[in-house]
């Protein structure tokens, strides 16, 4: 690579992209608003189905409170779980319109990681706005308080849970990298689209918070890759993670990420140079 | 010294096969067949700076794989290819910052943006300074007379419009080469001529190194003034359009029509047929015996009331140079 005249100058292409996908993605706001009523759905059914499973069980290392907090939270961030590959990149290798992105003068694992996760980002964000406003405001003011999402207990903790989520983000793109690596080796969205949600969304506690599985299970739940999707980020949140325990979370969130973008970035490089353009 | 290098260049690809049937699908579960294609077998060329460069052969022959080596896309099996002193596979990004590439079948600009917001992101991927960018952005709308589709959203405009569009995105970064893969395809007359003469504006007056694959002989005619014919993944002939043609067209044909009854000719050399209205149809090697002898000679022996030369179709004659090397698509 050419050595940058200005640092600036590097980012460039990258901050470009970033912001073009975000502001296009941004613009569908039907599917945001679908969205948002199917999850508010989705959140009353889950905290029902935790209420009676606390009444079997009440003592469990994660208060009924907590608990639902913890699934109104993943209510919000639902759409950061690495569902699929990045659609573009899928239509781009069908199309063979990939082509044009190895003519561009970028690191192609790169453009593809900014791209990836702006499209997150803006996804994300007119979904959890609403979210919170719906179940840390609204519901409290409704009467239905015991039901609502708590602020965090401190200053610290509300801190400590922005650094996380933005890290969850970061990690969840790098895993729709490795999806996106998928594709391009096969050729297919279909194989990889199909695993990558049952994975992530079991293995992050996004269907039930990692803490209410069997005690022998949480060390390694705790440090597998997909609790730093949603799990981690929660329970800082909660301050039922803090402190040191904050940071190791945060600190297995950055591991992986770094991890999982070494791995990502060899396995699209190999998938890339053995991808054959199609037509023409 | 040369600007392009290209030696031996070799493309396999190794194809999976799947057997027909039910069963053969099973049997591909376990065992996959593989079948090797070879794209190109051995294709070597230079080019100089400011030279255009016509590609032409049928469906299949490796015009675009060639072109997608040369760019940096693909990697080839073997062989040598150097472009400014860059291997495009080995220095892609180094590489593709320097060349400009249009591919006709496909788009390089946003589906969904305006055409100018398209422009703006690939100033930005290019990192092409501002004002840079607005002196090249202002020559090629002016040179593309594009100035009035820039607000619209690409997925608004003709291809002809479009095809338009893309060739001035090519170029904002200056490159020095502009690779154009079939860049008329599809495009009516208009859009046609326009995008030729821009390509030749681009090649006289700034002197920059165009390669144009097509299947378009007129794109050829109008442009290049050397050719490339590549078959079956090597090169068949490296020359200019007018050797290439002179070559293809081999025989010329006379047509005669009688003022009176017809009269049997009968010249060494020269084979005849009589055509359905009366008409007697000669065919003549124009090398060994030049039109104007024959015509005369025809004029003073019988009684003819009109001679006129038909020469081939272009594309009949490149449809005939393929045949000839056995290079048609089968």
């Amino acid at each position: 690579m050419t050595a940058p005249a200005r640092p600036g100058l590097a980012a460039r292409p990258y901050l470009a992209a970033l912001r073009a996908r975000f502001y296009l993605t941004l613009q569908y706001r039907a599917a945001a608003l679908a969205g948002l009523t199917t999850q508010c759905w989705w959140g009353v059914m889950k905290i029902l189905v935790l209420a009676a499973f606390y009444r079997g069980a009440p003592h469990q290392p994660m208060s009924l409170g907590q608990a639902v907090g913890y699934t109104w939270l993943g209510q919000a961030f639902l759409v950061m779980l690495p569902w699929n590959a990045d659609p573009d990149v899928v239509e781009m290798v069908r199309s063979g319109a990939v082509a044009y992105e190895r003519l561009r003068p970028v690191d192609t694992y790169a453009y593809w990681y900014v791209r990836a996760l702006a499209w997150m980002a803006a996804r994300v964000l007119p979904r959890a706005v609403p979210m919170f406003l719906i179940a840390a405001v609204v519901l409290p003011l409704t009467g239905l308080g015991a039901w609502s999402l708590p602020p965090p207990p401190d200053w610290p903790a509300a801190v400590l849970f922005t650094i996380s989520i933005i890290c969850a983000a970061l990690l969840s793109t790098a895993m729709v990298q490795l999806v996106t690596g998928v594709v391009v080796a096969t050729l297919s969205a279909k194989g990889a689209n199909a695993i990558a949600p049952a994975l992530s969304n079991i293995l992050s506690g996004g269907i039930v918070p990692l803490l209410l599985f069997p005690a022998w299970m949480r060390l390694g739940l705790f440090l597998q890759p997909f609790a730093g999707l949603v799990d981690i980020p929660f329970r800082i949140y909660l301050g039922q993670l803090a402190g040191a325990g904050a940071a190791a979370g945060i600190g297995l969130q950055l591991a992986w990420t770094a991890v999982l973008v070494l791995v990502g970035r060899g396995f699209l490089a190999h998938s890339l140079e053995r991808l054959q353009v199609q037509g023409g | 010294m040369a600007q392009i290098r290209v030696e031996q260049l070799c493309k396999r690809y190794a194809v999976a096969e799947r057997q027909p049937g039910a069963w053969g699908a099973v049997k591909g579960l376990f065992h996959r067949r593989q079948r090797v294609v070879e794209a190109l077998k051995d294709v070597s060329f230079s080019l100089q700076a400011g030279e255009l460069l016509g590609f032409i052969g049928p469906n299949g022959a490796g015009k675009s794989t060639t072109v997608k080596i040369l760019s940096g896309i693909l990697r080839p099996t073997s062989g040598l290819c150097e472009i400014d002193g860059l291997t495009p596979w080995l220095h892609r990004i180094r590489h593709v910052a320097r060349i400009g590439v249009v591919f006709g079948q496909r788009t390089q600009l946003w589906w969904d943006l305006p055409v100018i917001e398209s422009f703006e992101l690939l100033r930005d991927i290019y990192r092409v300074d501002e004002a840079a960018f607005r002196r090249t952005k202002a020559e090629m709308v002016e040179r593309l007379r594009i100035e009035r589709l820039l607000d619209t959203p690409l997925r608004q405009l003709s291809l002809g419009q479009r095809m338009r569009c893309e060739i001035a995105a090519a170029m904002l970064h200056r490159p020095s080469i502009l690779f154009l893969d079939e860049p008329t395809i599809g495009l009516d007359a208009t859009s046609k001529l326009a995008v030729r003469e821009v390509v030749r504006t681009l090649n006289r007056e700034e002197g920059v190194t165009v390669i144009l694959t097509t299947h378009d002989m007129h794109d050829i005619e109008a442009l290049a003034e050397r050719v490339i014919v590549i078959g079956n993944g090597v090169v068949l002939r490296d020359s200019s359009f007018e050797a290439l043609r002179a070559e293809a067209l081999g025989e010329t044909r006379l047509v005669v029509e009688f003022a009176g009854a017809p009269s049997a000719i009968d010249i060494p050399g020269v084979s005849t047929r009589t055509r359905e209205d009366g008409a007697v149809e000669l065919a003549f090697d124009a090398r060994r015996m030049p039109a104007h002898a024959l015509i005369s000679r025809i004029a003073a022996e019988h009684d003819v009331a009109d001679i006129h030369v038909e020469e081939p179709q272009i594309e009949a004659v490149i449809a005939r140079f393929y045949a000839l090397h056995g290079a048609a698509e089968g």
